[in-house]
């Protein structure tokens, strides 16, 4: 019997988590938009959280266009196709692989790293001596990061999509000698609006979730200093998998809206 | 300190319940701190000393009883009017609680943020600060990061913090543990210059019976979350009971 046991033990603390994660996002919403605006705290996440992932998602833009020219061009070599590279590529990742793998690393960076934070300021105390001075800790700590990590995460992914580009155009550039500029002319042919707008905005909910998930993990860490391991290790897990339902849902409004 | 007990408690604390599942930590517990007063509450580690305190200024929801500060029946309040009453009350955390990503003058600045105007303060937010570093003896540390500090430089920082806003109850969560000997005494000192300079009335939640017997007008102790007994040192030290022997023999 113990078996059926643990199945609906699981099963109560993962729809428990699922209540207070919707209970904590609707809190968010109500703070969000009453005041006193926190609005200098908003700005100095907003710099710690784009400003300083801007090396990372660069060099991981890069890679990722040259790595992805690199794989695809030998196949479409194969059917005489490598004119079509910058249209693929260029789709591809906007559409689809720069959001997902941006906002991947951005989880780990960005949701393990608040996480952590919150968690240890719960150990520690600071959250309690915030309540205790007359500041509302929620506002203070949560809305601002969870409005920074919404507003940030579009921009990163715009601009690690850009990089991504070049980096493609590099490969492009020195093994099938495409100029920079005839490789952009194929690129801004080939995109269309039913690519950018469900791409960015999908981004402004993947930024959410990483934001809303890693200031719930640290918020509500247990006390020690395992907990704040397990704050920060569980909003990288629950984020990435969050990512990828956001995902699988965008594609399919996406579908609806814009017959793709 | 001598306090008036004709005029009613500043911080009042009837019956006083909380438990964690099937754990009753607090049953029923009582409390009344006069103005001008420095009362102690003692106990061993787990009796639920900081539940108490906690549950005094709403970090934790009470299940029974009820809690007055200054008159107001804090369960009663709106979280305005408790943000506002809190502004009464300073707090200094048993781990002192500094924010570890501002620097200490923007620690100190914290609490002035939303209640300067509130409380009508006229001094600038640098005569505050450099005032409150004063008392503790730490102007010079006034830019450094509290990882730059010592533990006990911590603790006095972080009760520069609770002065800021010249509340009129201050709360010590156990003031002393974690610090040597020496700090110890030095913060010891330092509660009582500040309870002379502002006249303020101060709970001290603590096991260190050094510091009851410097600092306390009065001594609660609390076992098994009841008041076991309550009097002034010289008194609890002549009790021939067996539980308040072996607490302060220890």
């Amino acid at each position: 019997m113990k078996g059926p046991e643990t199945i609906r033990s699981r099963a109560v603390s993962f729809f428990t988590e699922i209540g207070d994660i919707t209970y904590f996002a609707l809190r968010f919403f109500r703070e969000a938009f009453s005041r006193p605006f926190e609005f200098r705290e908003l700005l100095r996440q907003c710099y710690n959280i784009g400003n300083r992932s801007l090396l990372l998602v660069g060099v991981t833009g890069f890679i990722l266009g040259l790595v992805f020219t690199l794989q695809s061009r030998p196949t479409l070599m194969e059917f005489g196709a490598e004119s079509w590279m910058p249209s693929m590529v260029s789709i591809s990742i906007v559409r689809e692989i720069g959001p997902v793998m941006i906002a991947l690393i951005c989880a780990g960076r960005i949701g393990s790293g608040i996480g952590a934070e919150l968690g240890s300021m719960r150990v520690t105390e600071q959250i309690d001596a915030m309540e205790v001075s007359g500041t509302n800790p929620f506002k203070y700590l949560v809305v601002t990061r969870i409005m920074a990590t919404t507003l940030m995460l579009p921009l990163l992914i715009v601009f690690g999509d850009t990089i991504a580009l070049f980096g493609s155009a590099l490969v492009e550039n020195l093994k099938g000698e495409v100029s920079l500029q005839l490789y952009f002319n194929e690129v801004f042919d080939a995109l269309k609006y039913s690519d950018i707008v469900p791409a960015t905005v999908k981004s402004f909910f993947f930024g959410f979730a990483i934001g809303l998930v890693g200031c719930y993990k640290g918020y509500f860490c247990k006390k020690g200093t395992v907990g704040v391991g397990e704050a920060s290790n569980s909003a990288v897990v629950y984020t990435s998998m969050l990512l990828f339902i956001i995902d699988f849902i965008a594609v399919f409004v996406t579908d609806i809206f814009f017959e793709v | 300190m001598k306090e008036d007990r004709s005029i009613a408690p500043v911080l009042e604390l009837k019956a006083l319940k909380k438990s964690f599942g099937d754990n009753e930590v607090l049953r029923g517990f009582n409390l009344e701190l006069h103005e001008g007063e420095i009362l102690v509450v003692m106990g061993k580690s787990g009796s639920g000393k900081s539940v108490m305190i906690k549950c005094l200024v709403g970090l934790m929801q009470a299940d029974g009883g009820v809690i007055r500060i200054k008159g107001h029946n804090i369960t009663e309040l709106g979280q305005t009017e408790l943000d506002i009453l809190r502004t009464e009350i300073g707090f200094l955390f048993q781990g002192s609680a500094l924010y570890d990503s501002m620097t200490v003058r923007e620690n100190l600045e914290f609490p002035l943020r939303r209640h300067k105007e509130k409380l009508n303060i006229t001094e600038s937010n640098e005569e505050l600060v450099l005032e409150a570093l004063e008392n503790v003896g730490l102007a010079d540390a006034i830019d450094l990061m509290p990882a730059e500090l010592s533990g006990g430089m911590q603790r006095r920082v972080a009760l520069a913090r609770a002065l800021i806003l010249k509340p009129n109850i201050i709360l010590y969560d156990e003031p002393t543990t974690g610090l040597d000997p020496i700090t110890s005494k030095e913060i010891i000192n330092l509660m009582r210059t500040i309870q002379k300079k502002y006249k303020t009335s101060a709970l001290i939640i603590t096991h260190d019976v050094d510091c009851a017997r410097v600092i306390s007008d009065r001594i609660i102790l609390l076992v098994d979350g009841v008041n076991y007994i309550e009097g002034t040192y010289q008194e609890l030290v002549r009790s021939e009971d067996p539980k308040v022997k072996a607490f302060f023999k220890t």
